[in-house]
């Protein structure tokens, strides 16, 4: 991508690097702090690899206590942190600063309690995603938020974007799936919020916490909510001859009372990209898709399915197809969880996450598909219907300069006719330093003010993941 | 008696709480006044209401959102959304009648002010987990807004779930945005009566554990049962634990039927039809069985597998009646009056549990005397603080409701 403006790095902190690296290796066991210039690139960037920087070390600490002396040295020492899971944010959202370390927390990656009387699992933040549904699976259980990075992408890191995934039009996102916290501040007090009960006391911190992009404090352990696994689900594939048919579909189908588990959106490029990786069956003669699951007992699942293709007659759905087994159903959800790598494989991609009411569906991608006509690019969308959180991916070539610039700048104003028609920037990718000289887009100096004293009340010295959420302008001096 | 400003559009109410932060002025805040009673008691010359300050302001069906100013009555909502076969999902309890007032009196902002969720709490989540976006005086007299009206939204700080549940001491509400859910089509409960509370909250659990989305679970003392289940229903009296199921017709009859199985270690369940389950629960939601009383009330949430235990220590110390909802996890307690409540020995019981307590129904001077909502950790207490000093610098919006200075 194009250069990345940002702080005017400490230079205090930099003359020092070789101090506090000494200083760091005190505080952790050997082997903890990473220093040597091939070991710190693999923390240079993340999902977004447009933008990259090595920071000054990269340490890893595998308990409470030694994240809270790290970040307690750090604090004294004005050493920036960025908090990082598995790297895999798509807004830059653990993109290093030269002055900074990166603070990983693979490490803390066990399962400490699981309850299913109660429905809750205790553990450490840098558990996979999928590692909390896999430990409560052989029961019937599962963990609910879902992104598309599940395999790799750490609970940490879904705390601090409060990440979605294709099931959350029924079962919320994650800061509807947690029950408490365990959190180290940049001054080393380790502080315990909510637990095992559903509602925490006071004032919902919780709930300012989840979604704070690593800028409050590192979270090392964390309560969340497991749910009881329907007796079955099953995807079934619809196409339709226009986007709009499919958006007013999606419409029918909620308006007459039924929430399926998923809807999931992808338009002709899309479908046939994902085909040709996934082989899932997708039909490649329609110009939208749907992906429509729902869940319960057999006979359950044939009468939702046939109330959902009665309702979908009007709009004229053909190559509609049910899922006849687990095997294909397995298919038809990797075409479409894989679908960024897919077409990944074909073009580079610049990732969109806007979101949109779901009645300006069609409006807005006839206008997405102008706006990147207008920038001589082409654009594939795939996204989460049920919810209107868009995915439009504009295809470039990494290695033209042009092609760089104008792929951002549609990027930018596909977000602002996001907002245009009453949707927002971002719906679970966060805002990292990708969105954040857009924000004034959506909120106005006085909204952001309110965030920011949130801000400066958990770290006063914006000490940690700054120069990330905020336009740099508006950071106070 | 103190000054009332009722503020009728944004703009003004802006303008109030400006005037009374610039004039260091304490102002009591509310919306049609149903919880007054609930907090530590205040002590203003100024109450500010939002109750002028209605009217839905979009609705769109397909798409689950609804938006409406502050004071909108929530029976206003709830009839326009019925029109359309669709809820509030979290169904927010009423406090008003347990406080001596009507049913139905409360606005939709103190719904989310207060965090009120009721019993389909454990199957959809809380109030606040339904709140999409806000507009809202902060305490320096300043409008902003976060969140929208959009599902799904991480763009910036998650203000909602901040000003969500603060009692309205850290902002005005003036506009909320709400997720709405379509209405199942039918409605039964599975009741087993005369289970102990232990073995009640056992049930509540393995139910919870099957796939068939129990949507409610009750479990009420003999003396909080009568007053919710007819005689013939009931036959003897005694505990009843209540398990609600809503679906289509087809999939309750199977629900139903496996639910019992696999509860058949429980006993046999009588079975409440849609018309009489609806009415149940909508009792439940009233909190009906504590009303027509002034004895204390607290409130406690705790893990649903201790709340027996809990219950259990407390009642040797204490005369006390109970409702659990929750699963277990919500406990109702009405007390016999005393002179703290009984505030010393629950919060003694509930430290030692886990969880925390509320006193929800006590006069003002019990109000005054002892912690309404229980104390905090010192690290949670210290960013409650800095918090309100955020939103409110001045101190001046319902001060000292839910703690001391705060």
């Amino acid at each position: 991508m194009t250069d990345l403006a940002t702080l005017e790095p400490d230079a205090g902190v930099l003359d020092r690097r070789d101090v506090l690296i000494r200083g760091l290796r005190e505080l952790v066991p050997e082997g903890s702090v990473i220093a040597d210039e091939d070991g710190r690139r693999a923390f240079e960037t993340d999902a977004l690899t447009a933008y990259r920087q090595m920071p000054l070390a990269a340490v890893l600490p595998a308990t409470t206590q030694q994240v809270s002396r790290v970040l307690k040295f750090c604090g004294e020492n004005g050493v920036k942190v960025i908090a990082r899971g598995a790297g895999t944010s798509l807004c830059g959202g653990a993109l290093p600063l030269q002055d900074s370390i990166v603070l990983g927390v693979s490490k803390m990656n066990e399962v400490i309690d699981i309850n299913f009387e109660n429905r809750t699992a205790r553990v450490q933040a840098g558990i996979t995603n999928i590692d909390i549904s896999n430990a409560v699976a052989p029961r019937g259980f599962f963990y609910a938020p879902d992104p598309s990075s599940q395999l790799a992408c750490t609970l940490a890191g879904n705390l601090a974007m409060n990440s979605g995934g294709a099931h959350c039009l029924k079962y919320g996102v994650t800061t509807n799936n947690v029950l408490g916290l365990k959190i180290v501040l940049i001054d080393g007090e380790i502080i315990e919020i909510g637990g095992e009960e559903l509602d925490a006391p006071g004032y919902d911190l919780l709930g300012l916490i989840i979604g704070s992009e690593g800028q409050f404090g590192v979270v090392t352990e964390a309560t969340v909510r497991i749910l009881r696994s329907a007796e079955g689900a099953r995807p079934m594939l619809m196409g339709f001859n226009s986007s709009k048919a499919a958006g007013d579909c999606v419409s029918a189908i909620i308006g007459s009372g039924i929430i399926p588990v998923a809807i999931e959106f992808m338009d002709k490029p899309a479908i046939h990209v994902c085909e040709e990786f996934a082989k899932a069956g997708y039909p490649l003669d329609v110009e939208a898709l749907l992906i429509i699951e729902v869940e319960g007992s057999e006979d359950e699942i044939e009468d939702l399915l046939s109330r959902i293709q009665e309702i979908a007659r009007p709009f004229k759905p053909t190559g509609i197809r049910v899922s006849q087994s687990a095997a294909e159903s397995a298919a038809i959800w990797l075409g479409r969880k894989s679908a960024f790598g897919a077409i990944g494989r074909i073009s580079d991609y610049y990732c969109m996450d806007g979101v949109i009411p779901l009645g300006r569906l069609s409006e807005v991608l006839a206008d997405i598909g102008k706006i990147c006509a207008r920038h001589k690019l082409r654009v594939a969308n795939i996204f989460h219907a049920g919810d209107g959180n868009l995915h439009p991916l504009i295809l470039y070539e990494a290695n033209d300069p042009s092609q760089v610039e104008r792929a951002e700048k549609c990027g930018a104003e596909v977000l602002e006719l996001c907002v245009k028609v009453g949707g927002c920037l971002t719906g679970e990718h966060g805002v990292g330093v990708e969105k954040r000289e857009l924000m004034l887009t959506q909120f106005t100096r006085v909204d952001l003010e309110h965030q920011m004293r949130i801000k400066t009340m958990f770290d006063p010295d914006w000490l940690l993941n700054p120069a990330k959420v905020f336009p740099l302008e508006l950071r106070p001096s | 008696m103190s000054d009332l400003i009722q503020p009728s559009e944004e703009k003004e109410l802006a303008a109030a709480v400006a005037d009374a932060n610039s004039a260091q002025t304490p102002i009591e805040v509310m919306g049609a006044g149903s919880k007054r009673a609930v907090g530590r008691p205040l002590q203003t010359a100024t109450s500010l209401t939002t109750e002028k300050l209605t009217g839905i302001t979009l609705y769109e069906p397909t798409e689950l959102v609804l938006s409406a100013r502050a004071g909108t009555p929530l029976a206003e909502i709830e009839e326009t959304l019925a029109e359309n076969d669709q809820h509030l999902a979290f169904e927010p309890v009423d406090l008003g009648p347990m406080l001596g007032q009507d049913a139905g009196l409360g606005t939709i902002g103190a719904v989310f002010a207060a965090n009120l969720s009721g019993s389909r709490r454990i199957q959809v989540g809380a109030a606040r987990d339904h709140l999409l976006g806000i507009r809202a005086v902060s305490g320096r007299g300043e409008v902003f807004k976060s969140g929208g009206r959009v599902m799904k939204n991480v763009t910036g700080y998650d203000l909602c779930r901040g000003i969500a549940g603060s009692w309205g001491t850290l902002a005005v509400m003036s506009e909320v945005t709400m997720k709405v859910l379509p209405r199942a089509q039918s409605t039964r409960t599975l009741l087993f009566v005369g289970l102990t509370d232990e073995v009640a909250i056992e049930a509540m659990c393995a139910a919870i554990g099957t796939p068939f989305e129990v949507s409610g679970m009750v479990h009420l003392h003999g003396e909080f049962a009568a007053r919710l289940v007819d005689s013939d229903i009931l036959r003897r009296p005694g505990p009843v634990t209540a398990l609600r199921l809503e679906n289509f017709e087809p999939s309750l009859d199977y629900r139903c039927a496996r639910l019992t199985e696999s509860l058949a270690a429980f006993g046999k369940p009588a079975e409440l039809d849609d018309a009489v389950s609806r009415d149940f629960w909508s009792n439940v939601r009233r909190l009906s069985f504590l009303q027509g009383s002034t004895d204390p009330v607290w409130r406690i949430s705790t893990a649903p597998t201790n709340g027996a235990k809990l219950v259990a220590a407390l009642a040797r110390r204490l005369e006390c009646r109970v409702a659990y909802d929750w699963s277990g996890g919500l406990i109702w307690l009405q007390a016999a009056p005393s002179a703290d409540a009984g505030a010393a020995e629950v919060g003694r019981v509930v430290a030692e549990t886990g969880g925390y307590a509320t006193l929800i129904r006590a006069d003002a001077n019990l109000r005054g005397s002892v912690n309404v909502f229980q104390q905090l950790n010192p690290g949670v207490m210290a960013l409650t603080r800095k918090l309100k000093e955020s939103f409110d610098p001045a101190g001046i919006l319902n001060p000292g409701r839910m703690y001391s200075g705060v």
